[in-house]
């Protein structure tokens, strides 16, 4: 519709719009009322903090407390004169507990089980998303469909296949490649789902206008899918870590106890005793072992918001 | 530089989904060709076919001498431009420009004089390290037109490049595409489902509806002699009228009870029908006026419902023995609603249809 007679009744409209005066005193009403109508919802929202906070600020001050006082005492007493904190659960653990070689040790577990699933997913999810081949359907829904297999039942399979597998005079089992065999496994099926929908959800003209300029579906892959879809891999990367970085059961299964190659979580669950002897030292070590992810999660949370968002909304 | 020929090109998507029916088209070198059509008429997977974006089912498709039905997009020397830009929003307007340069190993200064040029024939010199985002829809329209510029390909393909645009930008994106391809006198292949665009872009205008090709033909020859009901009233705005006439023993018709006298080709057609036969006639709203027996003019009787304003003209609508008639007169005529009129219309204006086969009798 290029005839003018459309232009100009739009013109109209917009300056009949334009000419209506602005009532500024029911604007600054409106949004008074506004204000007073949410604050319920804001305080329903504060209170909800508040309480999802408690059982972190209580781990938080415990860890500063005598483990006498925390065996005879809640922690809130400790927020009230004389306050008696102390530092030596850290101390103690740090110094005695092997900590720095589990750290190490937890970094070298996080970062390839984080980088090796995101990159085959990737791949996969391109392919998936964006390439013609048969049966492209059935095998999504069948990567799909394993999100709903739980962890556990594949434990003991993937360790007896571990254990038949030989690397020089060594079984897989307990090296380090088999704990990023295993995270790989068990992330790929959400990771592949996540990004293929990503992906699905960038503009087909993007592509088919670069396949024009002369591109391969490879550079494609690197030249555009990667570098559109930041939020994604980051909302994942994210995702991923956190949850190598907190895993016990893979790195206890796969691993084993060994001090030399056991993770943080690992170690701190051997700083209990079996008769339940040092619990207070739990409390200094989780603390320790959640400074990493949280500082992960907050340079990357304007990017773990929007990519949740992207994923699984729109593009 | 290139011609497109389409040779009995189809385009199936299963045996009863005919998008493309056996096309057959040349376009010349140089020309502009405007593919227009209603949506799902296949204009835009005819376009698509010549870009290699869609494989085609059966026939020949020609880019200069060379079939390339099995031809990559990459490799047809051909640029697109989209309806929603198709812009590489991570990158600034230069590499959206220079893009496809680079996959093609083109010489780095090369790359820069190219996209400096480009930049200068469309006023984006100032947005060179914008991200799309950062530009209106207009900007971004001019940017995917750079991008297909750039490349120097022998074929411009467009796809509804205006319909995101607002009425006011599109009438002067419109003009700045015609500009671009006197400048440039690449062969381009425009679609649109908008008749005004067509009309006034096109060297040759292509009416496609359900996958067939109705006519081709420059603009006057769609408005003067359209071929058939469809296009017909597909060309022109305000649209055609047509009312179904019964011929007589003479030369004249008969509408309703009214009787309209005619006289030279339109009256041999109509003298060839046998008497009682169903004829349907058209005439354009803007050929229609007050009739004061001129010679030569056919004279409809009808009343006036009602009278729109323009200003300099005047869009009436009548009722003439049950059927609807727009008629586009000089404001001076001073019509007023529930007027009896005579409507005239130049009898070389009449066009004359078959009311079973559509196709005109007088074209």
């Amino acid at each position: 519709m290029t005839a003018p007679g459309p232009v100009v009744t739009q013109d109209y409209a917009a300056s009949e719009l334009e000419a209506q005066p602005r009532p500024q005193g029911v604007a600054q009403g409106n949004a008074f009322t506004r204000f007073i109508g949410r604050t319920p919802v804001h305080i329903a929202i504060i209170a909800l903090c508040l309480i999802w906070l408690i059982p972190t600020v209580a781990l938080l001050v415990s860890s500063f407390r005598e483990s006498q006082a925390v065996a005879g005492s809640g922690w809130w007493t400790a927020l009230t004169p004389p306050f008696e904190f102390t530092l030596s659960n850290y101390d103690r653990v740090l110094d005695t507990n092997n900590l720095g070689q589990s750290f190490v040790n937890s970094l070298f577990v996080s970062i390839p089980a984080t980088i090796i699933p995101i990159l085959v997913a990737a791949f996969a999810a391109y392919a998936f998303a964006w390439m013609e081949f048969p049966g492209r359907g059935l095998l999504f829904m069948l990567i799909v469909g394993l999100l709903v297999i739980p962890l556990q039942s594949a434990l003991i399979p993937v360790l007896q296949l571990f254990v038949s597998v030989r690397i020089g005079d060594q079984t897989l089992n307990g090296t380090f490649l088999a704990i990023w065999l295993a995270h790989t496994g068990f992330g790929l099926p959400f990771a592949i789902y996540l990004l293929r929908n990503f992906f699905g959800a960038l503009p087909r003209e993007m592509f088919e206008s670069a396949y024009i300029d002369g591109a391969s579906p490879v550079t494609a892959f690197f030249r555009l899918a990667l570098p559109t879809s930041v939020p994604a891999l980051a909302a994942l990367a994210i995702f991923q870590f956190m949850w190598v970085w907190n895993d016990l059961l893979i790195a206890l299964v796969y691993l084993g106890g060994q001090q030399s190659i056991a993770p943080l979580t690992v170690t701190i669950a051997n700083l209990v005793g079996s008769l339940g002897q040092n619990q207070q030292l739990l409390t200094a070590a989780a603390f320790i072992s959640m400074a990493l992810p949280l500082i992960v999660f907050f340079t990357l949370q304007r990017y773990f918001v929007r990519g949740i968002l992207g994923g699984s909304v729109k593009g | 530089m290139a011609t497109v020929t389409f040779d009995h090109v189809y385009k199936r998507y299963s045996a009863d989904v005919v998008a493309v029916n056996d096309l057959n088209l040349e376009i010349a070198d140089g020309e502009f060709l405007v593919l227009v059509g209603p949506s799902g008429c296949g204009k835009t997977t005819a376009l698509r076919c010549v870009a290699g974006l869609e494989t085609i089912s059966d026939g020949k498709l020609y880019i200069g001498d060379r079939v390339v039905n099995d031809v990559a997009p990459k490799d047809r020397d051909i640029a697109m431009v989209f309806q929603s830009y198709a812009l590489y929003p991570h990158m600034s307007v230069y590499d959206n420009l220079a893009f496809g340069l680079k996959l093609r190993k083109t010489p780095k200064a090369d790359i820069e004089r190219r996209v400096k040029e480009a930049a200068g024939i469309l006023g984006l010199e100032r947005f060179l390290d914008r991200k799309p985002k950062a530009l209106s829809g207009g900007q971004r329209q001019r940017v995917a037109l750079g991008r297909a510029i750039v490349r120097e390909p022998s074929v411009f393909l467009m796809d509804e490049p205006l319909s995101n645009l607002d009425a006011k930008l599109r009438v002067q994106t419109r003009a700045e595409i015609a500009r671009l391809h006197q400048r440039l006198g690449t062969t381009t292949v425009y679609v649109t489902h908008d008749q005004v665009e067509a009309m006034t872009m096109g060297d040759r205008i292509a009416v496609m509806k359900d996958g067939l090709l109705h006519q081709v033909g420059t603009p006057q020859e769609l408005y003067d002699h359209p071929t058939n009901v469809f296009v017909a009233g597909f060309i022109g705005s305000p649209a055609m009228n047509f009312a179904t006439v019964k011929a007589t023993e003479g030369e004249d018709l008969m509408l309703g009870s009214a009787k309209l006298n005619l006289s030279g080709a339109a009256a041999k057609a109509a003298a060839d029908r046998p008497k009682g036969a169903d004829l349907l006639i058209g005439f354009r709203p803007e050929h229609l006026d007050i009739a004061d027996g001129q010679a030569d003019t056919v004279s409809i009787p009808a009343r006036v419902d009602v009278v729109e304003y323009l200003g300099n003209e005047e869009l009436i609508h009548a009722q003439a023995e049950g059927t609807e008639i727009v008629a586009l007169i000089p404001s001076d005529r001073r019509v007023k609603p529930g007027d009896q009129v005579n409507l005239g219309v130049p009898l070389e204006k009449l066009h004359m249809f078959d009311p079973e086969s559509e196709q005109s009798l007088v074209a």
